[in-house]
């Protein structure tokens, strides 16, 4: 695969002299640019962007995994889009371009879900709609598309995308199995970890209605980043 | 690179064209298979306050056997039964919204009622939808009682955006199967509704009380209030129908 990319890139070369080579698919730079914001740079534990939804949606896993997807969908596209209009969009109303563009995607997700999964639509309810107001959509935009071309800014919306995604993934894992006593309700991994602990050792296990609150996500959170900062050595300037 | 005034109020008109249009042919053409899903949902619940039916995938099936065994009438609050609107056109249960309804006036409200039959010929259960408020938004229910218009036979509740895991469990099956076999009316056949009590695990309650949420007393307590005000809405056609039954008794 990889030394395909290569030759072609080669020809590619050979055929247009006067221009550079061109990039492969996945250059080291362009490598960073996803992996940067999965641990180093990313928007949830380094950022702090865009902890509201972080709190909101992570009671259970199942949720959470549709808001992921949608946010995955919202930023690699808004990315693209702005990325392609970039040398058009008049630089003085270039905030409320963007805006637009994240509202339209952010209804289009809304609508695909209410015609194809109406359920989850009734849970995510209002929390989709606020993926416009999540702040690392529009950083990215701001930060990265408006000044990258296409293809970098797909990868980097892929990146920031899955930075966030596994941040509240974790969030909603731990929530769930210290707050309900479950994990991954209503996917087929559903499994009663409290209830089968407790029929084990003939005794009721007590969930921790702390982490159903926000001030759970807040723990959790923050225990990631701790973990997280002590192994990068981050240090807040 | 400048950019010109009418360069940017142009950029802004295009935009706002392509991208409102693009917005509304999507919510043209998805439109029939959203009400589709909602029509679906809206017979789940009822369904589901009687049998349970979450097994059943194939949502055709469900349409079928609603369409079997459930009958619906439109009442006023006076227990009469509505066949037409003012302007003259037919009323149907199923298409009745009841979150608009409860904006009204009770006096001017449509009160759907939902016959279940398992056979066919006698019925079974009659189910209510009730409306009303919990902490955040709307929270709405459909609640069957027996034949004799006081049990409760089974629940199904729904809410916009409760909190999730607290005042959202009232969605959850084994909260709904706490109302299961409660009773309505006193002795005295006075209506005193449902009442859910506050906090988790209390122990001899009547038969007019469930146990409560832990971390969801405001949904616990729109739940209530909205037991209560919509029976009582429903109180005339109570009525009338039990009398009914003692005189073809």
């Amino acid at each position: 695969m990889s030394t395909d990319i290569a030759e072609v890139s080669e020809e590619s070369a050979v055929e247009l002299k006067t221009k550079e080579p061109a990039e492969p698919l996945f250059s080291k730079r362009r490598r960073r640019i996803v992996s940067d914001p999965l641990n180093e740079d990313n928007p949830i534990t380094v950022q702090v962007l865009g902890i509201c939804s972080a709190l909101a949606v992570t009671v259970q896993f199942k949720p959470t995994m549709i808001m992921s997807i949608a946010v995955i969908f919202v930023i690699v596209f808004s990315n693209l889009i702005t990325s392609l209009m970039r040398k058009m969009i008049p630089n003085r109303i270039r905030i409320i371009v963007q805006l637009a563009i994240i509202a339209t995607l952010v209804t289009l997700v809304s609508e695909v879900l209410k015609a194809y999964s109406y359920d989850m639509y009734k849970v995510l309810g209002a929390y989709v709609g606020l993926i416009i107001t999540n702040c690392i959509v529009m950083g990215r935009l701001e930060a990265f598309a408006m000044a990258n071309k296409p293809y970098d800014s797909i990868l980097d919306g892929f990146g920031s995308g899955f930075g966030y995604a596994w941040i509240i993934l974790v969030v909603a894992f731990f929530r769930e199995l210290l707050g309900g006593g479950t994990v991954f309700v209503g996917t087929p991994l559903e499994f009663d970890v409290y209830g089968s602990l407790g029929s084990l050792f003939g005794t009721t296990l007590q969930t921790n209605g702390l982490m159903v609150d926000s001030i759970g996500a807040f723990i959790i959170l923050g225990v990631i980043i701790w973990v997280q900062r002590t192994k990068n050595g981050y240090v807040e300037h | 690179m400048q950019q010109s005034n009418l360069y940017v109020i142009l950029f802004a008109i295009g935009l706002t064209v392509v991208l409102g249009g693009g917005l509304s042919l999507t919510s043209v053409g998805l439109k029939p298979l959203q009400d589709k899903q909602v029509e679906l949902d809206t017979k789940k619940k009822i369904l589901g306050a009687v049998m349970d039916i979450s097994s059943i995938e194939d949502p055709n099936e469900i349409l079928r056997i609603y369409d079997e065994k459930v009958e619906s009438i439109v009442v006023d609050i006076n227990g009469n039964e509505v066949k037409e609107d003012s302007k003259g056109n037919p009323v149907v249960a199923e298409k009745v919204n009841i979150q608009k309804n409860y904006k009204l006036d009770p006096q001017e409200r449509l009160y759907p009622v939902f016959m279940f039959s398992e056979d066919g010929e006698s019925t079974d259960a009659y189910i209510f939808p009730t409306f009303g408020s919990g902490l955040w938004d709307w929270i709405s229910s459909y609640v069957a009682f027996g034949p004799d218009l006081n049990t409760v036979k089974g629940i199904a509740f729904d809410h916009k955006s409760e909190t999730p895991g607290l005042g959202a469990r009232i969605t959850e099956e084994t909260v709904q199967n706490r109302f299961i076999g409660k009773e309505i009316y006193n002795d005295q056949g006075e209506l005193v509704s449902i009442t859910m009590v506050k906090g988790e695990g209390n122990t001899g309650l009547s038969e007019h009380e469930v146990d409560g949420l832990s971390g969801a007393t405001m949904t616990a307590k729109g739940v209530n209030a909205m037991l209560e005000k919509y029976l009582e809405c429903y109180s005339a056609f109570i009525k009338k129908k039990k009398s009914q039954k003692t005189a073809s008794l």
